[in-house]
């Protein structure tokens, strides 16, 4: 089956030198949800901006749907592929339902459509359609995160890129999420990269892991792989998270 | 005779030049609207502009009023009319405040609301009517404010090269050593600058958006 988004030897860097991401070849399949694993400043983020051509790569190639994405129409492109941030980037002057309906709108959707289709989304992130009517400022920043992702489902696109989007809520907000996110994809099936530092996250959530370092892919596999994996720098990230959870368990 | 009795007496002649003072500011400061707005949003579009632009806006500023006024008689069609050269310079004092609150207020929307905008595949001309304007209208009313609080304080200088407003009583209080005189200028213009800031603070926190 043809690979979602194919990245081809892509490199990039500020100025051209191709020092931030760095010769990236991978594969992320139609329907999987692809992690991109790695501590900050590991270039994953910058990855994940490639894909919707926020960044454009200093050399190689980038195919989504087995086609370049300098043969895409941009804007079209971007409309079909949902974003969602870790800072969620509601826009403060909008209603919730005018932030959500706002790809929809652009693409000229009749108002009545919209406004089923915002109910319908609320309902899918779990919140109560009474909010429809706030600004975002009046929401809690798990119903910010959730309108976050509504909006991002809004045209109903085959892709979503996600940024650390759980990374700035509470342990328990962030939890809840993760569960409504893996049901939420085993219904709708989007192909989805999404990035983070967390592991146990990484683990929770991907299909595959993609561990990044330095701007290179360290590794990429299943997670039961990744699990048993002997790559040193998997090794580490293991330890790390293990070594965690024992410490704050002897505490006395 | 005291300022109040002057004013009272020749309250026609005070009714027209505050009109013509609200005439002159509101000509250049729609004038400064139309062509700093523009320049605002196009520096923030493309920044080779911002320094040349942001410069000769900030020189221009610097050049004192009076000798602005006379530096531009010499201009064809402009030197002609004292009016239009009045609101030439006007217009071009109006200028800073509007071009670097335009910019300023562009530049603070919250990145990551500019980020989600251009990620969901927001045109940049969707980006800047639906997001980035509606979140700096604040600042930029803000510049509005300030330039018209300016301009009417700069007006009444416009009366030395017989552009009226009310610095004719002004400059006729003063070849009078007049200050009833001088105060029959002064007091209006000073009640018009107030009304404007109240004015222009009460339009800017109602345009000011809703804030996280």
């Amino acid at each position: 089956m043809e690979a979602a988004i194919e990245f081809r030897h892509v490199s990039y860097g500020a100025n051209g030198t191709g020092d931030i991401v760095r010769d990236l070849s991978l594969e992320i399949r139609r329907g999987e949800t692809l992690v991109l694993l790695g501590r900050s400043g590991s270039g994953k983020t910058t990855t994940l901006k490639l894909i919707n051509h926020l960044l454009t790569p200093s050399s190689g190639e980038i195919r989504i749907d087995g086609r370049p994405i300098r043969d895409w129409d941009i804007i079209r492109l971007r409309r079909m592929i949902g974003y969602v941030i870790q800072e969620v980037g509601l826009f403060p002057h909008f209603t919730i339902a005018r932030n959500i309906g706002l790809v929809p709108k652009v693409e000229n959707w009749p108002a009545d459509r919209i406004q089923k289709r915002v109910e319908e989304l609320l309902d899918l992130v779990g919140l109560d359609g009474q909010i429809a009517k706030r600004y975002p400022h009046q929401l809690s920043g798990g119903q910010r995160q959730r309108v976050g992702v509504a909006r991002a489902l809004a045209a109903d696109p085959p892709i979503l890129l996600m940024d650390e989007p759980f990374g700035a809520l509470d342990p328990l907000t962030r939890s809840e999420l993760q569960k409504e996110f893996l049901a939420l994809q085993t219904r709708l099936q989007k192909t989805i990269v999404f990035v983070t530092h967390d592991l146990h996250e990484a683990l929770i959530l991907g299909t595959r892991i993609a561990l990044i370092d330095t701007g290179q892919l360290v590794t990429l596999q299943s997670r039961n792989e990744f699990l048993s994996s002997q790559e040193p720098l998997v090794v580490a990230y293991k330890e790390a998270f293990q070594t965690d959870l024992n410490d704050s368990g002897k505490r006395p | 005779m005291n300022v109040w009795q002057f004013m009272l007496q020749n309250r026609v002649e005070v009714a027209e030049l505050t009109w013509e003072h609200i005439w002159l500011v509101g000509i250049s400061i729609l004038l400064a609207v139309a062509i700093g707005i523009p320049l605002g949003i196009l520096i923030t579009r493309w920044p080779a502009f911002n320094k040349p632009v942001l410069g000769t806006a900030n020189v221009i500023q610097t050049i004192p009023s009076l000798a602005l006024f006379g530096f531009l008689l010499p201009a064809p069609w402009i030197g002609a009319r004292a009016d239009r050269l009045a609101i030439l310079a006007l217009t071009l004092y109006a200028l800073l405040p509007l071009i670097r609150n335009t910019y300023a207020g562009i530049k603070g929307v919250d990145p990551a609301v500019v980020e989600a905008g251009r990620g969901m595949g927001l045109t940049d001309r969707q980006l800047l009517f639906q997001v980035e304007l509606p979140l700096a209208m604040g600042v930029i009313i803000a510049g509005v404010r300030v330039a018209t609080v300016l301009l009417i304080g700069l007006t009444t200088i416009a009366a030395a090269i017989g552009a009226g407003g009310l610095g004719e009583y002004i400059f006729r209080g003063l070849a009078m050593v007049n200050n009833a005189v001088i105060l029959a200028g002064a007091i209006p213009a000073a009640i018009l600058a107030l009304l404007a800031d109240v004015g222009f603070g009460w339009l800017q926190r109602r345009l000011s958006p809703h804030l996280a």
